[in-house]
């Protein structure tokens, strides 16, 4: 971290009166409590942001690419038809707390919806939507981004955070994130004895590599910090892995519930469904799970009528077809929210140990 | 697939500006004409309600038909583009969607959006080339904008050659004009197979493979075959044992789909979208994915 105009603090006291002037003119999303679990939620007088929770139970992708969304709305009248596309959403938002993993997370969407041709209604959102991530507390037993090569030390965004004691400190790292720093330049602080966001000095810059580094040897020391993408991605052979015995052993307690591909936030298929309303019909995309069997279920069949072919296809996507159309990116950043959610305890890491390089098991 | 995503999507209604290349959005068109082909398949034109033309598509390309409140598919485009600025869908009943399209009467608005897809090579590998057309009952429906089109610019192609086969003379698709148009062109010869024998039929009877073998083309051809899965893949063998390199044969795959553009995630045969790396493929490129289709 470099000492220029563009590193702030804030006292994390001051927390609740940063998202209070941001919340003027949009909505604050931050991890919330609720019922004991954590997940984005719109800041509100009253709700604190906890830093000591690592993870949300779903991850931020939602905000971008909602559980559902409406793209069409139609009317039919006898043999006629009108046709109106709902607008795709133009609010200003701020989704704070996002950890690195699910900031990389992001990453793998755009390739996805970013790419020609592009996606109306996520481009909007990302366009319009400001990321500022906070470098994790502590990380967990089921954490193991480092195996994709992100950095938890440098969780990105537009703004990105770190914690040292009694302040936090903000790193604009793209205009749209300094300018949102900015916005809020002229706020003082509760105190009443400075501003909200005084540029940060040598000392603090110093505590802030003093906390990372300390992460990082917490991180080395993680179970699946050996874990590696050996035996995976691009160079892989399709066909060889694709043909592993292993993956119906792997498979055999798989109950094809999709939990995985919901706290995921990488996954990204989605199906289109339609709804009467009784007064017209909305067309909506929802997030779909290529677990469930009638993901390609046709009127003749489908071509994936067991559930180790789902299960084998949820892996083979994220370790080898994405990586072989995205230029041998990753499509999983590592967050371990599969490998505490799932019912069966099945989850990646042991694909990979089964699946992968020698130094795996 | 870039070049062919960048159509000229109008939408109708209240439209977003911005949006007019969001791929999701269907255009407004109306069916002009529906032709009873067999007791379970039926030929749709779809037009344009404002008289401009929907989109420029190429032989082997899909489009996707929404019936608001039945939902949306993939479909073959059966017209080929030389035949003018509509679109034609011969459509097998089989299905939710397929059963409500099959009740739709002239005059009814429908949404299509396309077209999707890598067309079949006809500007380029497919030129001067003797072609065998396989075909197996609905399968002709992607072959049929193909012959259609070599029929435009005969002279670009050698001889042609179109082996199809149904399970009945009644369920032979389009069997008029096959008979009238095709069987008349110059250089082509058609041969027609049903599955069993029936009254009336003196032609051909046994399946599309066998006759294949029986009618021993040589391997100086390019061929092309649609149909039933086991279809293509006893033909493929049959075409082996005749000569052919895979090289030398083109598919066309179905998988289900629901965006069209390789985003919904549904359609892959290993790292390969069928909606915008298929639908066609050269049997060659089809041995490096998993048999997974």
């Amino acid at each position: 971290m470099a000492v220029n105009g563009s590193v702030k603090k804030i006292r994390m006291s001051d927390l609740d009166r940063f998202f209070s002037a941001l919340s003027l003119t949009q909505k604050v999303y931050l991890p919330v409590e609720k019922a004991g679990q954590y997940d984005y939620a719109p800041w509100e007088p009253g709700v604190s942001y906890d830093p000591e929770e690592l993870h949300t139970v779903k991850s931020a992708k939602g905000l971008f690419f909602p559980q559902s969304e409406d793209l069409i709305k139609y009317r039919r009248e006898g043999l006629s038809l009108a046709i109106g596309p709902v607008a795709p959403e133009d609010e200003e938002f701020v989704v704070f707390g996002v950890r690195a993993c699910d900031v990389k997370g992001f990453e793998v969407l755009d390739r996805v919806f970013l790419t020609d041709p592009v996606d109306t209604y996520y481009k909007a959102r990302r366009d319009h939507g400001t990321v500022i991530s906070v470098m994790c507390p502590k990380p967990e037993e089921t954490c193991f981004c480092g195996t994709f090569g992100i950095e938890a030390e440098a969780p990105g965004g537009d703004v990105q955070c770190f914690i040292t004691g009694e302040d936090m400190l903000m790193e604009a790292l793209t205009e749209k994130g300094e300018a949102l720093l900015e916005s809020v330049s002229g706020v003082g602080n509760t105190n009443g004895d400075g501003a909200l966001l005084p540029a940060a000095d040598e000392t603090d810059l110093k505590a802030a590599e003093e906390v990372k580094e300390a992460h990082r040897e917490i991180m080395k020391k993680l179970p699946l910090a050996g874990l590696t993408t050996e035996g995976f991605g691009k160079d892989a052979d399709l066909l060889t892995l694709f043909d592993r015995p292993e993956w119906k052993e792997l498979s055999a307690t798989c109950l094809g519930c999709g939990t995985c591909t919901f706290v995921c936030p990488t996954c990204q298929c989605y199906d289109i469904r339609e709804y009467d309303t009784g007064r017209d019909i909305r067309r909506f995309r929802v997030w779909d799970s290529c677990m469930y069997s009638d993901f390609t279920m046709m009127a003749h069949g489908s071509p994936r009528p067991e559930q180790f072919q789902r299960f084998r296809q949820r892996f083979m996507h994220k370790l080898k077809y994405y990586p072989d159309n995205y230029e041998g990116a990753f499509s999983c950043v590592g967050c371990g929210r599969c490998l505490k959610k799932c019912p069966s305890s099945l989850n990646i890491a042991k694909v990979m140990k089964k699946l992968g390089g020698a130094d795996n098991d | 697939m870039t070049d062919t995503c960048n159509v000229n999507v109008q939408c109708s209604g209240s439209c977003v500006p911005g949006m007019a290349k969001d791929m999701l959005l269907p255009q407004l068109a109306v069916v002009t004409a529906i032709r009873t082909d067999t007791p379970d398949v039926k030929t749709f034109r779809v037009e344009s309600v404002s008289g401009q033309p929907l989109f420029d598509h190429m032989p082997g390309q899909c489009a996707m038909l929404t019936l608001p409140g039945y939902g949306e598919a993939m479909f073959s485009i059966t017209s080929s583009p030389t035949q003018g600025e509509y679109k034609e869908f011969s459509i097998k009943r089989c299905g939710q969607l397929t059963d409500a399209l099959h009740q739709m009467e002239v005059g009814q608005q429908i949404g299509i959006r396309g077209p999707y897809g890598k067309p079949f090579p006809v500007d380029t590998e497919f030129k001067g080339k003797n072609l065998l057309f396989i075909a197996g009952g609905i399968g002709l429906a992607p072959l049929h904008s193909v012959i259609e089109f070599v029929r435009a610019h005969r002279s670009d192609y050698g001889h042609v050659n179109i082996l199809y086969g149904s399970r009945s003379a009644a369920d032979l698709v389009d069997l008029g004009h096959i008979q009238s148009d095709w069987m008349t062109e110059k250089d082509t010869d058609v041969y027609l197979t049903i599955d069993r024998p029936q009254e009336g039929w003196d032609g051909h009877v046994g399946f599309v493979p066998s006759y294949l073998k029986e009618l021993a083309f040589g391997p100086d051809c390019t061929a092309i075959i649609c149909g039933p899965p086991i279809m293509i893949k006893f033909v493929l063998q049959a075409l082996i044992e005749m000569g052919f390199d895979k090289k030398q044969v083109y598919t066309t795959l179905e998988l289900k789909m629901k965006c069209g553009i390789g985003k919904c995630g549904r359609c892959n045969i290993g790292s390969k979208f069928v909606c915008k790396d298929g639908p066609v493929f050269r049997c060659d490129e089809i041995d490096e994915l998993p048999n997974e289709y």
